[in-house]
């Protein structure tokens, strides 16, 4: 105890070199922290200065845009999710005509990480803070060309991730051993010669999460377009939405 | 309890007695200087408090307060430097809206006079710090990113040198490797060279070469990293370094109770401090000349 408290205060001395200044000489070093919190009072003109950016993002973020009909969380135990579906698909919606216009080609799969989601969609009014919640990080959209070996292992990885890994127009059928039943690309077979543009997020494009097969992808583009854009401008451009689950991701019972 | 309390109150006195009974003020006109360095680091666009119902941070937080409070330092001690140590942008809907504007020209109102760069400073591209560079009172500096391909050439110094009350204090600046933690896109041109190296260089430059009496590194390297002890870090840097006296460090989000005491290449005591992020708290270190060398036994006394 008392060694631990003698550390506390413990007196550090030392021999400073001098020979640079012999006017000055450093006596004693005092360090320490000071906690800002409500004991402290807060200055006016700085207040008075914040005050209407605040205001103005407060209104903004706050000004309903859309309303829900349902409560959508993102907890599960199953393989997908109301949310995670609309995620995947407004994903896909919303970039296509971006990838289009800069490519000629459109978006074939969209894939999202069930961790990113940070929070549900609750029934009522929707905000652009409900997208901050939903998305509070800068995640933004690319798109890769993966061809049938890493669309291979992209269903690899889903079958053995056991998580709600959402995505868009793909359909996935595990037997009970998790091992795949049926993958379908928009209702057909999947044509492994063929190579498929795939969206996602730059976060899961380096790495995050584990997704290694989007690195392994040609002709990368940003498509400088934020998730929480995409959130913010699909509530902008409907009236009400009402999501559900379509069992695009199910695992067969024995 | 008691015990801890006794000896705070000891260590309290001792430096009274230190003072010899006079008010800082009075003892700074005799023959003794005192410098403040006050500092922050990862305040990630942090300019309100907490609210009332966060879980981990509530009340805490907010650059009105953090104002007022430095202001109060100042009028203590004039000779005070006010000090950054990177990520100031990113981290709530102030940064999303406006850019960084609002951070700059807050930073600029509490008269910061230094700051370095963080990663995440380049998520609006270096366009987009270029842009709001009009709204910064204040030194950017960094000593280990080579801007001069980029838009940020001539806008950022390796290092600067202030002086307060006759007392030379070199600051300079040193940023964490870029790639893999923010997109090429972003950073561009931006060039990361070894810090250790460019370091070793710069406390010599400022030491020897430009005679400063203190010399400050701010760090965006991060405290340490435990799971990879080789990488670049603050507690590295003082163990391969001379000449330091202090290290302002960032990107770990390090809440340190109290600055670390650490030995340089020399066996000498380097401090590295770091107050976590978001604004929750302020770094505090005085350092206290002495003018009559003949008094002091050549040591120096820390308390931390």
């Amino acid at each position: 105890m008392s060694f631990k408290h003698l550390f506390f205060v413990f007196v550090f001395l030392l021999t400073f070199n001098c020979k640079q200044n012999k006017e000055v000489h450093l006596n004693k070093i005092e360090g320490k922290r000071i906690s800002i919190d409500e004991t402290l009072e807060g200055d006016k003109a700085i207040e008075e200065f914040i005050t209407p950016f605040r205001d103005h993002i407060n209104k903004d973020l706050d000004s309903v845009i859309a309303y829900s009909v349902g409560d959508y969380s993102p907890r599960t135990d199953k393989l997908e999710t109301a949310i995670g579906n609309f995620l995947a698909d407004i994903a896909h919606e919303q970039s296509n005509p971006v990838y289009k216009q800069r490519t000629g080609n459109d978006i074939d799969i969209a894939i999202l990480n069930h961790g990113g989601i940070r929070a549900g969609i609750s029934k009522g009014a929707l905000t652009a803070r409900s997208a901050y919640q939903i998305m509070p990080f800068e995640n933004s959209m690319i798109v890769v060309k993966l061809k049938g070996e890493q669309i291979k292992e992209m269903i690899d990885y889903l079958s053995k991730a056991k998580r709600a890994n959402p995505f868009s127009r793909l359909s996935l059928k595990l037997n009970s051993d998790n091992t795949v039943k049926e993958a379908l690309l928009n209702g057909k077979p999947i044509d492994y010669n063929k190579t498929y543009n795939v969206a996602s997020i730059d976060y899961l494009y380096n790495g995050g999460s584990g997704m290694h097969f989007l690195k392994k992808g040609d002709d990368y583009i940003a498509l400088d377009y934020k998730l929480r854009n995409v959130i913010i401008d699909y509530f902008k451009k409907v009236d009400t939405i009402r999501l559900k689950t379509d069992n695009r991701f199910i695992k067969l019972e024995d | 309890m008691k015990r801890r309390s006794f000896i705070q109150k000891t260590a309290t006195a001792s430096s009274l007695i230190g003072l010899g009974g006079l008010s800082l003020s009075s003892f700074a006109s005799l023959n003794s200087k005192k410098i403040t360095i006050l500092h922050t680091n990862d305040v990630h666009s942090h300019i309100d408090p907490f609210g009332p119902n966060d879980a981990r941070n509530p009340n805490k937080g907010g650059i009105a307060r953090r104002a007022k409070l430095i202001e109060g330092f100042r009028k203590e001690n004039p000779n005070t430097l006010l000090l950054d140590a990177g990520d100031i942008f990113q981290g709530t809907p102030y940064f999303n809206y406006y850019g960084g504007e609002l951070e700059f020209k807050l930073m600029s109102m509490l008269k910061y006079d230094a700051a370095t760069i963080g990663n995440h400073d380049f998520d609006n591209g270096i366009d987009g710090l270029y842009a709001q560079l009009p709204n910064a009172n204040f030194e950017f500096i960094s000593a280990n990113y080579d801007f001069k391909n980029t838009v940020m050439d001539r806008h950022v110094k390796p290092y600067k040198i202030f002086n307060k009350a006759g007392i030379k204090i070199g600051v300079f600046g040193l940023g964490i490797t870029l790639e893999g933690l923010v997109d090429k896109s972003l950073y561009k041109e931006t060039v990361y060279l070894n810090p250790v190296e460019i370091a070793q260089d710069m406390s010599r430059i400022l030491k020897e070469e430009k005679k400063c009496d203190l010399v400050i590194c701010l760090s965006h390297l991060g405290y340490n990293y435990r799971n990879n002890p080789e990488k670049a870090s603050d507690l590295n840097l003082a163990k391969a370094t001379m000449n330091i006296d202090l290290i302002i460090g960032g990107h770990t989000h390090t809440f340190l109770p109290k600055p670390t005491v650490a030995q340089n290449v020399n066996g000498d005591n380097v401090l590295v401090n770091q107050v976590g992020a978001y604004g929750l708290y302020l770094g505090k270190i005085d350092f206290y000349f002495d003018s009559d060398n003949t008094k002091s036994a050549n040591g120096t006394t820390i308390i931390v």
